[in-house]
């Protein structure tokens, strides 16, 4: 592994391009890493809530009790219908008490007036959460019907806009990180120039003097990722009670090891391709 | 062992470096290759090693023509020609010792098997005293000296040595001539080039002459004359 300490050789005596080139390899993967991270999060908030086909059905204030049992009744009837559960508004307080048990500003100002009786209801297809809706919505005493459908609908546009973003944004510094890594590597082979002329004229291989090249560019490229991937690992470790909460029911937080050690391995064999990628390119170049 | 057949090197320039050149030199052969600057000296060494290619003619080292060698086969070529360059072209970063070392490196020999050789040719060429020393700290025989080790590292068979006597003061390019000498007497052809009459003119070898591209003596041609 010769060519090995001959690389290690050249990072330390040029140590700002060396450093140049880990700092643009850390940045497209710390991109990588955070937009994995979001979309692998909202994939899974999505799932979440395609496997609760639900509707809620908020009744007005004015809306008597044998109403609400008669709506109850007939939706349950429809035999579409695999539960049904009637929240009152003292039900519905207790619920926004423990869900903000540790701010007390926001459990004073609310009370079980202000907040609305409603009817979860699930259904054994989503299919059916349609026509289900439809007859909530015609009922007089309902103020309100809140589609599970809709929230999906949305957050899977927000989903496609942030893979679309993150796709675009990842392409863009792969892109950028290979230009400036041809350019140093490039940089070096000129700055060993002469010793490569020796090498040659004392019966060194194209490989022989190529390997040292490529193992430089690979060596950014991996020690970028496993930097990058630890800022944005850390970043989500710190922000995981602060997700949690805002999260609030939604099963995806703590982030398990084994999916982080799966996306560390991914990046590193993306950046082994992309630092033998950009070094080869720039051997071709400067070293015919 | 090496031919060269009607040789003529043509530079991009449009200046002739070599013109019609015929010459053999046999195995374990000691030759002076004379001439002033710019007679086409170093041309025929950079032919010899495929560093370029014969305009016209054919080239010939080790039954290999050279002007049909694959690129590929370069390598294991300059592996057994040992060039001692005129600019010696020592790597100054590197320890004497590495210099001498970065031939066997090259050719991917053990570091136990490559360490023992580049000590016993560091002894035999007089300079393992300062095997640890940078280029930069050595005189300019013992650079020389350096050249000639890592020339002879590989045990080439045969010794391209380019005006190795070039700045050194008379003593010391005695001793240069003396090493070369020992190393033929051990079965190297060596094919010096030089300008130093004195040393041409007492020691009795083979002398091939050039002038301006041209072969204008050759001792050998002249006793198979005789």
């Amino acid at each position: 592994m010769k060519f090995i300490k001959s690389s290690l050789r050249n990072i330390r005596r040029s140590p700002y391009q060396a450093l140049a080139a880990v700092l643009i390899m850390m940045l497209t993967f710390l991109t990588i890493s955070f937009f994995t991270f979001l979309l692998s999060g909202s994939s899974r908030v999505i799932n979440f809530f395609e496997s609760k086909p639900q509707v809620t059905a908020f009744f007005k204030n004015e809306a008597k009790q044998s109403d609400i049992n008669t709506l109850e009744s007939q939706i349950k009837n429809t035999g579409k219908v695999s539960s049904a559960r009637f929240v009152s508004k003292q039900e519905a307080l207790k619920i926004y008490r423990e869900q903000n048990k540790d701010d007390p500003l926001l459990l004073d100002l609310v009370t079980a007036d202000i907040l609305p009786a409603s009817l979860e209801i699930s259904t054994f297809k989503i299919s059916d959460l349609s026509e289900i809706s439809e007859m909530l919505k015609g009922s007089p005493d309902v103020s309100e019907v809140i589609f599970q459908k809709d929230i999906v609908s949305t957050l899977v546009s927000w989903t496609s806009a942030v893979r679309k973003i993150g796709s675009g944004l990842i392409i863009v510094l792969s892109l950028v990180s290979t230009f400036i890594m041809i350019t140093i590597i490039g940089i070096r082979i000129s700055q060993r120039k002469e010793d490569i002329e020796i090498m040659r004229l004392i019966g060194a291989s194209n490989w022989y003097i190529r390997w040292p090249f490529l193992f430089e560019g690979m060596f950014y490229a991996v020690l970028g990722a496993v930097i990058g991937w630890m800022i944005a690992s850390l970043a989500l470790w710190y922000s995981t009670p602060f997700l949690s909460s805002f999260l609030k029911g939604i099963p995806i937080l703590p982030v398990s090891p084994v999916f982080l050690l799966e996306v560390l391995l991914a990046e590193l064999v993306f950046a082994v391709i992309l630092g033998f990628l950009s070094s080869f390119l720039a051997v071709l170049r400067y070293l015919r | 062992m090496i031919k060269l057949e009607k040789v003529s090197k043509k530079f991009g320039t449009g200046v002739f470096g070599l013109v019609d050149i015929n010459l053999s030199v046999d195995k374990k052969e000691f030759v002076f290759l004379v001439g002033p600057t710019g007679s086409g000296k170093t041309t025929i060494f950079r032919l010899l090693t495929r560093e370029i290619l014969p305009t016209e003619g054919i080239v010939i080292v080790n039954d290999w023509d050279l002007t049909r060698l694959p690129k590929h086969q370069v390598p294991h070529l300059r592996k057994k020609i040992g060039v001692v360059f005129q600019d010696l072209k020592l790597l100054f970063d590197r320890t004497v010792f590495e210099n001498v070392l970065m031939p066997l490196e090259v050719t991917g020999v053990k570091m136990e098997e490559a360490t023992q050789k580049v000590k016993e040719v560091l002894t035999q060429i007089g300079i393992i005293e300062h095997k640890d020393k940078f280029p930069i700290q050595l005189s300019g025989g013992e650079l020389q000296r350096t050249a000639i080790a890592r020339a002879l590292v590989l045990s080439p068979q045969i010794l391209l040595a380019d005006e190795p006597t070039g700045n050194l003061d008379s003593a010391t390019s005695w001793e240069i001539v003396k090493l070369l000498s020992d190393i033929n007497e051990k079965g190297t052809t060596v094919i010096m080039a030089t300008h130093n009459v004195d040393i041409v003119k007492n020691l009795s070898k083979r002398v091939i002459a050039l002038e301006k591209g041209k072969l204008v003596r050759d001792d050998k041609k002249k006793e198979g004359k005789k």
